[in-house]
């Protein structure tokens, strides 16, 4: 529970950066989404791809949080695309889509950063 | 230490959003499927346990930390145990058990009786400093065998959600509770500042002892605080119409009002 198994590359398209998100998200890959926030800059919008997301815990949702708490702070938006109904239904579950812009694709993402 | 393990009667089901028995295939078969509980929009309370206050559980959404008001904190406690005494596994399902039996004095825990599984719902009766009574709840918002988060409504003292968990390393079982919260209202946040994170603190610390107690261990309380947001959210002011303390203390200052009441009752109909 507490080893990263997952994986976030960071692409800068415009003003926003990706991050593609593969493996399993728990609170122990808090050092690596990290890390992938600190690559990604100072984008304007930090766009999570999920499309490869396999598995994520509780732990995973409050390390998204936290993430969405830096981003507040530097006046920057958080959005979200490539979500199963599954995981759409989690963040509904937990109030995260109150404050995480979810979007069907990429392109819709990127349209809602400013950047498509 | 009987007071507050109630094996309830069964407390309650969550209203599903969606189809509530749906197979991990069907919600793109993601291996977290059913550990998760399924969507709702409001908490209901179906069954009460005798002895519990169902005041500001039924009806009530539930709270992640964005929609709290005060600043954002996660908590942590450890406790180790020697991983031959007891592995993750097994201390999560006893934790799981007997999750009423950890926790201090004049607090209960109503817990489902279907157990701690995703979606279900326990009935809280806490005692705040100044003896102050307060009933709330919480939902079963993850379940698997090494860990499960409770998430808390409206109205309860904060908004998020508590994850207890437990790892194997270096020949140790570590338990862990892990807090992620924002006070719900400016009272309560009040109330954090004016003693009630060392309250908190002071509880968690029992329980993660009790844990290790029960394992026979007399352990060490490992405590992180780290303060992740300092802002508040005035935005959420208002979430004090719900607050769990006020309806609380009304519901008690009616106390002699409703005795009365079926007091005049009974003799009428009897």
């Amino acid at each position: 529970m507490t080893e990263s198994t997952a994986t976030f590359d960071v692409r800068q398209i415009g003003p926003a950066s990706i991050v593609d998100i593969r493996g399993d998200v728990t609170s122990g890959s808090e050092d690596v989404l990290m890390s992938a926030y600190d690559a990604a800059g100072n984008a304007k919008s930090i766009v999570l791809n999920f499309s490869e997301l396999s598995y994520m815990n509780s732990g995973g949702i409050g390390l998204l949080v936290t993430l969405l708490v830096r981003v507040n702070r530097q006046s920057q938006k958080l959005l979200a695309f490539g979500l199963s109904d599954h995981y759409r239904q989690i963040f509904e579950l937990t109030r995260l889509d109150e404050a995480v812009g979810i979007h069907d694709s990429e392109q819709a993402a990127l349209r809602a950063a400013g950047a498509g | 230490m009987s007071d507050k393990h109630e094996t309830a009667a069964r407390t309650a089901d969550a209203l599903p959003d969606q189809q509530p028995n749906q197979l991990p295939d069907e919600i793109g078969g993601a291996r977290d499927a059913t550990h998760w509980a399924k969507a709702v929009s409001r908490l209901n309370v179906s069954q009460v346990p005798e002895g519990a206050i169902n005041l500001n559980v039924t009806g009530k959404r539930l709270t992640s930390p964005i929609q709290g008001f005060g600043k954002m904190w996660q908590k942590t406690y450890q406790v180790r145990l020697p991983q031959e005494r007891v592995s993750a596994t097994d201390l999560i399902a006893t934790w799981k058990q007997r999750f009423p039996d950890f926790w201090p004095e004049g607090n209960r825990f109503y817990a489902p009786l279907t157990g701690i599984e995703p979606g279900e719902v326990a009935l809280l009766n806490m005692t705040l400093p100044g003896r102050m009574k307060l009933s709330t709840g919480v939902m079963v918002l993850y379940a698997d065998e090494e860990s499960f988060t409770l998430m808390t409504p409206q109205g309860h003292m904060f908004a998020g959600w508590i994850t207890f968990s437990a790892t194997e390393k270096d020949g140790e079982t570590v338990a862990q509770a892990q807090v992620l919260m924002r006070a719900s209202d400016p009272i309560f946040e009040l109330g954090l500042t004016m003693g009630g994170h060392k309250q908190e603190d002071r509880f968690w610390n029992h329980t993660m002892r009790e844990v290790a107690a029960h394992f026979g261990e007399i352990a060490v309380v490992d405590t992180q605080v780290v303060c992740v947001d300092k802002r508040r959210q005035w935005s959420r002011w208002s979430n004090i119409w719900h607050s769990s303390a006020i309806r609380s203390t009304v519901y008690m200052l009616g106390a002699p009002v409703r005795a009365v009441r079926a007091r005049l009752g009974g003799k009428s109909t009897g």
